[in-house]
């Protein structure tokens, strides 16, 4: 026990001395939530759009001005003619721009029918997409008024209400996604490094020939970076919590578990990765291809799993974090119970077990 | 004895790094293993304390079994690598100290063993080990093998990379530990360490050449030495060696050693030889072998 302890005091000066990594390790995910929870968003607000009106006349206007009083749109200029859409699109000071037909109103009023072309750019789809359902919504709004006096006879009207995240917030979405990334990241690269360098600078070998058992190593190696690791996540869920006004609606003791759990099976595909590779520099690149991709792109964080090719979808199953964010998703936002997300957990559980299994037997005991 | 090792061949993918070795090292010795980089020193330490297995053969570390016991040499013996291998972000003391705890024991009971060498490097034992130079750096990774008492000492290339006067005092602690009763095997490039070993064992190319006392290897030299000097080394060089009769022709310092093929040399006729090549001051003079040319004369 002296010697586990010895061996996580040394462990600790390492992290404690690294100035730069311990930067990185505490100041990375306050920069992402940061980014993510700010910059980084799907909602749109003020997007400028042109307007090229060929009628001008009273119906064009009102429209024009309730689309400019709502919040998502600024109108940025008035163009003339046909000509000129393409070139302010080009400049790209514009997402959109609404083409009123001639005779707007007097078409309206006559054959009960005048059309207002919607054009988007749509280099980026999302917001291309997003803009048009928007500006169709204020026009729907539009035509209710003024058909107030006419009833319809048949109707349907749709009732949708957005359950645990009813103002869109991709906030929401993100601290999930980034609170994985992060402990993801933290937990294994850090780990396989600190293992690698061990070998990379020769310690490995005076280690190997001293009676500390492997378990002792792998364990020393692997506490101090828990206990890291849960910082981080206590740092990022406050974060959350103050600066998005993020509700945690589960148990914070329950997410706490959690996050312990999945802060291990990162740990312990850490030892794994260090047990293949020689070098840091391997190592670290395995880290950050081998898992944060995966992580990114496969674990539901941004594309939804549903419409992942049948190959992807299975290969996301093995992915430890698809099954992290299905959890905290459940706990943050749903505030489900153990009840709800056992299932996963279970599966959380088993990876862990297999991947420290799977490094205790893999750690070498000898050179090579 | 404390080490044994019989009949030891390794190889990596391509070279046979070890061939076949035997030999023994006695309790309390202190035993040299001299070779030239890439003879196979470093492969036959890590076997020996247990980092790698042999391909063939077996060998015992204080009694117990490089491969079977391997637990309890890990506990008995002291190794230092042959690339500096402490924390380089923790400082002096912090090394020793966390050497001393895996190992199961304090700085302060082994304290006597290391008492002499810790002294010195005592005034820096708050300055990161990174930051130390060579030879601060040798005396420390050796108090840090030695910290548990260890039966049996294994240093790779210790003096490699150290100025002169820390070789020298190097070598002085290791008799001293020697006389303490820790057998000592140690490995180096320089033949000049040689000299202060009890016995050493000459290898090459994952061969043992010989295996003896210093004193006794010398005396197996076959021939006569001769120290040659003249007023140009470079073309000395090239003139002995296009002499017909050489044997051998070794630069060594400001001399060179010669050696003749034929029973009856006579100096006077490689002086006027040497003369007719436009070389002056020409001394030559009988001296006695050295380890080197023992090695060269067994490695040709």
């Amino acid at each position: 026990m002296k010697r586990f302890i010895g061996f996580i005091k040394k462990e600790f000066y390492h992290i404690f001395r690294d100035r730069r990594s311990l930067f990185i390790l505490f100041g990375m995910p306050i920069a992402q939530i940061m980014l993510f929870g700010f910059a980084i968003t799907n909602e749109i607000n003020n997007i400028d759009i042109a307007v090229l009106d060929h009628s001008k006349d009273a119906t064009t206007e009102e429209i024009i001005h309730k689309i400019s009083a709502s919040k998502y749109f600024s109108i940025n200029q008035f163009i003339n003619k046909e000509s000129d859409i393409e070139s302010v699109f080009k400049k790209g000071k514009v997402k959109a721009v609404l083409n009123f037909e001639k005779d707007f109103s007097k078409n309206l009023i006559k054959n009960h029918k005048a059309n207002l072309q919607i054009i988007t750019d749509a280099t980026d789809p999302n917001t291309a997409n997003t803009i048009s359902n928007y500006v169709n919504a204020i026009l729907i709004q539009y035509q209710k008024e003024l058909n107030k006096n006419i009833s319809i006879p048949y109707q349907i009207v749709p009732q949708t209400r957005m359950v645990y995240n009813p103002e869109l917030k991709s906030v929401y979405m993100f601290v999930p996604g980034v609170m994985t990334i992060i402990l993801m990241l933290v937990s294994a690269m850090m780990t396989s490094i600190s293992i690698t360098k061990e070998k990379e600078l020769g310690t490995m070998e005076i280690l190997l020939v001293s009676p500390i058992k492997p378990i002792q190593v792998i364990v020393g190696k692997v506490f101090p970076y828990i206990f890291l690791s849960v910082i981080n996540a206590v740092v990022i869920v406050l974060l959350s919590i103050f600066i998005f006004k993020m509700p945690v609606q589960g148990s914070l003791f329950l997410l706490g578990l959690e996050s312990i759990l999945f802060i291990i099976s990162a740990l312990a595909l850490g030892i794994l990765i260090s047990t293949i590779s020689a070098t840091q520099q391997t190592a670290m690149m395995i880290s950050l291809m081998g898992l944060m991709l995966p992580v990114i792109l496969l674990s539901g964080f941004i594309f939804p799993i549903s419409s992942m090719p049948l190959p992807l979808q299975v290969i996301s199953n093995i992915i430890p974090a698809k099954w992290f964010i299905i959890i905290i998703k459940g706990i943050m936002l749903k505030g489900v119970g153990l009840q709800y997300i056992w299932k996963e957990t279970f599966i959380l559980l088993g990876m862990t077990i297999f991947f420290i299994a799977l490094s205790v037997k893999k750690y070498k005991i000898r050179l090579e | 004895m404390s080490i044994i090792i019989s009949n030891i061949s390794k190889s990596y993918k391509k070279v046979n790094a070890l061939k076949n070795i035997s030999f023994d090292v006695k309790s309390g010795e202190l035993f040299g293993l001299i070779g030239p980089d890439g003879a196979g020193k470093t492969t036959l330490f890590r076997i020996l304390t247990t980092l790698l297995i042999a391909n063939e053969g077996s060998a015992k570390v204080a009694d117990f079994d490089v491969v079977s016991e391997y637990k309890s040499i890990r506990k008995s013996v002291g190794y230092m690598p042959g690339k500096f291998s402490l924390y380089q972000d923790l400082t002096v003391e912090e090394n020793l100290e966390f050497f001393a705890t895996i190992f199961g024991t304090t700085i302060d009971e082994n304290y006597d063993l290391i008492k002499d060498i810790y002294v010195q490097i005592e005034p820096f034992k708050n300055r990161r080990a990174g930051k130390l130079s060579g030879g601060m750096k040798q005396k420390l990774a050796l108090c840090c093998a030695l910290i548990h008492k260890p039966k049996v000492l294994f240093l790779d290339e210790p003096t490699t990379g150290v100025d002169p006067v820390s070789r020298k005092e190097f070598w002085e602690m290791l008799k001293r530990l020697q006389q303490k009763g820790i057998t000592i095997l140690v490995s180096t490039p320089y033949m000049d360490e040689a000299a202060l070993c009890d016995r050493i064992a000459l290898i090459q190319d994952g061969e043992i050449l010989e295996i003896d006392t210093p004193q006794a290897i010398v005396k197996h030299y076959p021939k006569q030495i001769y120290n040659v000097k003249a007023n140009k080394m470079y073309q000395l060089i090239n003139a002995l060696n296009d002499y017909k009769y050489n044997h051998s022709v070794y630069p060594f310092g400001e001399f060179v050693h010669y050696t003749d093929s034929r029973m009856d040399f006579n100096s006077k006729d490689l002086e006027v030889y040497l003369e007719s090549k436009n070389l002056s001051s020409i001394e030559i003079e009988e001296t006695k072998p050295t380890i080197e040319d023992t090695f060269m004369e067994l490695a040709k």
